[in-house]
């Protein structure tokens, strides 16, 4: 007994399937085209893949003051820290590793310091220890934070030259071959 | 949306447990069906495995690929848990290689085998219904119908719910065709042709397709194209186990 494959047997009942299925698939999928043929294309400030990377104007740990919106052109690394949180002690080196080899091709890199569940004594200690170069990003009212939706740390976005934020990372560590080839892959389409 | 579950210092990440569990029970409604088709269960359980471990190497070795040299300076980073550095497409081909390499060397009949293998397609695919919900990965598109739901900013279809919902209806029928079963790949290619009718419909809904010019959604077209397959090789079944059972007729 093959009681599913039986109706398959008359090649007519077959044909006609087949030429139905044809039809009405080409059909649905011409109905349903994307009518802006962009999808999300960056349009709305969203903490995700594929969005526009939310703004914020934070004051670095030196005093000056960085706003997002002013590294149009080149590709961002926004990467939320805490001194206390053992992952973003791992990935600190090699973040500084990449930073300092690739910033000349235009890359930025942002450590958002979650100084509303930090210390500012203890991440100004942890940026002498691990000798970092990058801006530190002082996010006292945890504001970056909530535009980014922050659930986990470290959690990494990077950005690329149009302010559209290509890839999450939720975690970490993360090692230096992921950044860097997270990086490279912006650099390369900016050229 | 909860992608991840905090249970006191423990945060899990939800979406991708709930993957594991779709591995898990999907792996659960193999045995049992390898039971019913007479196979043996012991090497199906590591067909699955060994699909699995090749399909996340040859993730991590498809994505290192196209950055060979960032990768030869620093090898480590190909043992990095960073499930952001795979490459989706060469692991499902390498675990579908793999399997089928391993399917022929113990000899498993193909068809029988992959009728043993879809209800377990089917129950991991209502898990990754269930992933979607929680991540809000494969969003819905914005609208305006009573039912939508407010994610990444606008009002958008559920489609992660449409998802789920289909899977359900599709891991039914084929729970239900499964028992039916005489391992001719009726199963298999009635679970490929649901999943794939189910896609080439939904994908309408969602937000996030992947476009060809003219705004034609990538996915829609491989669907169709599968369905079609699908019917045609079951008319191929058809005709090659009509044949069979006429020629075992006994004198």
């Amino acid at each position: 007994m093959r009681p599913m494959l039986s109706w398959f047997q008359i090649t007519f009942r077959w044909r006609m399937l087949m030429t139905a299925t044809l039809l009405v698939g080409s059909g649905w999928i011409a109905v349903s085209k994307d009518p802006f043929s962009s999808m999300t294309a960056g349009r709305i400030p969203s903490p995700r893949q594929g969005f526009s990377a939310p703004g914020f104007t934070l004051e670095e740990l030196e005093g000056e003051v960085v706003s997002l919106s002013d590294l149009r052109g080149q590709v961002v690394v926004i990467n939320f820290w805490a001194s206390w949180c053992p992952p973003c002690r791992e990935e600190m080196p090699a973040l500084e590793r990449v930073y300092r080899e690739m910033r000349s091709e235009g890359v930025e890199l942002l450590a958002v310091n979650t100084t509303y569940q930090d210390s500012l004594t203890e991440a100004r200690s942890f940026v002498e220890r691990y000798d970092l170069t990058f801006p530190i990003l002082v996010d006292a009212e945890g504001e970056a934070a909530r535009r980014y939706q922050l659930r986990a740390l470290p959690s990494t976005f990077f950005v690329d030259a149009d302010g559209v934020i290509r890839k999450v990372v939720i975690g970490g560590p993360m090692s230096e071959a992921t950044i860097r080839t997270a990086v490279a892959e912006l650099l390369d389409e900016r050229r | 949306m909860l992608p991840i579950l905090q249970i006191g210092p423990l945060a899990i990440q939800l979406p991708g447990l709930l993957l594991l569990a779709g591995v898990w029970l999907g792996t659960n409604a193999v045995d049992r069906q390898a039971a019913r088709l007479d196979l043996p269960i012991p090497t199906l359980q590591k067909l699955v495995l060994l699909a699995l471990a090749a399909g996340v190497v040859g993730a991590r070795l498809g994505y290192a690929a196209r950055y060979l040299d960032v990768y030869l300076e620093d090898p480590t980073g190909l043992i990095s848990l960073q499930p952001a550095a795979l490459s989706p497409s060469a692991g499902l081909l390498t675990g579908i290689i793999a399997g089928w390499i391993f399917g022929q060397r113990k000899q498993l009949p193909f068809w029988r085998t992959m009728d043993a293998l879809s209800p377990g397609l089917a129950v991991f695919s209502v898990f990754l219904g269930i992933s979607h919900m929680a991540s809000g990965d494969a969003f819905g598109s914005p609208t305006s119908v009573p039912w939508a739901i407010n994610l990444w900013g606008e009002l958008r279809h559920p489609s992660q719910v449409y998802e789920t919902l289909a899977a359900g209806l599709v891991l039914i029928a084929i729970l239900h065709a499964g028992r039916m079963s005489t391992g001719t790949g009726a199963t298999f290619l009635v679970w490929v042709a649901l999943a794939s009718f189910s896609r080439l419909f939904l994908e309408a809904f969602r937000g996030d397709s992947l476009l060809l010019p003219g705004g034609i959604r990538i996915a829609q077209v491989v669907a169709l194209v599968v369905l079609v397959a699908a019917e045609a090789m079951a008319h191929r079944q058809a005709a090659a186990s009509s044949r069979n059972s006429s020629e075992a007729t006994p004198m």
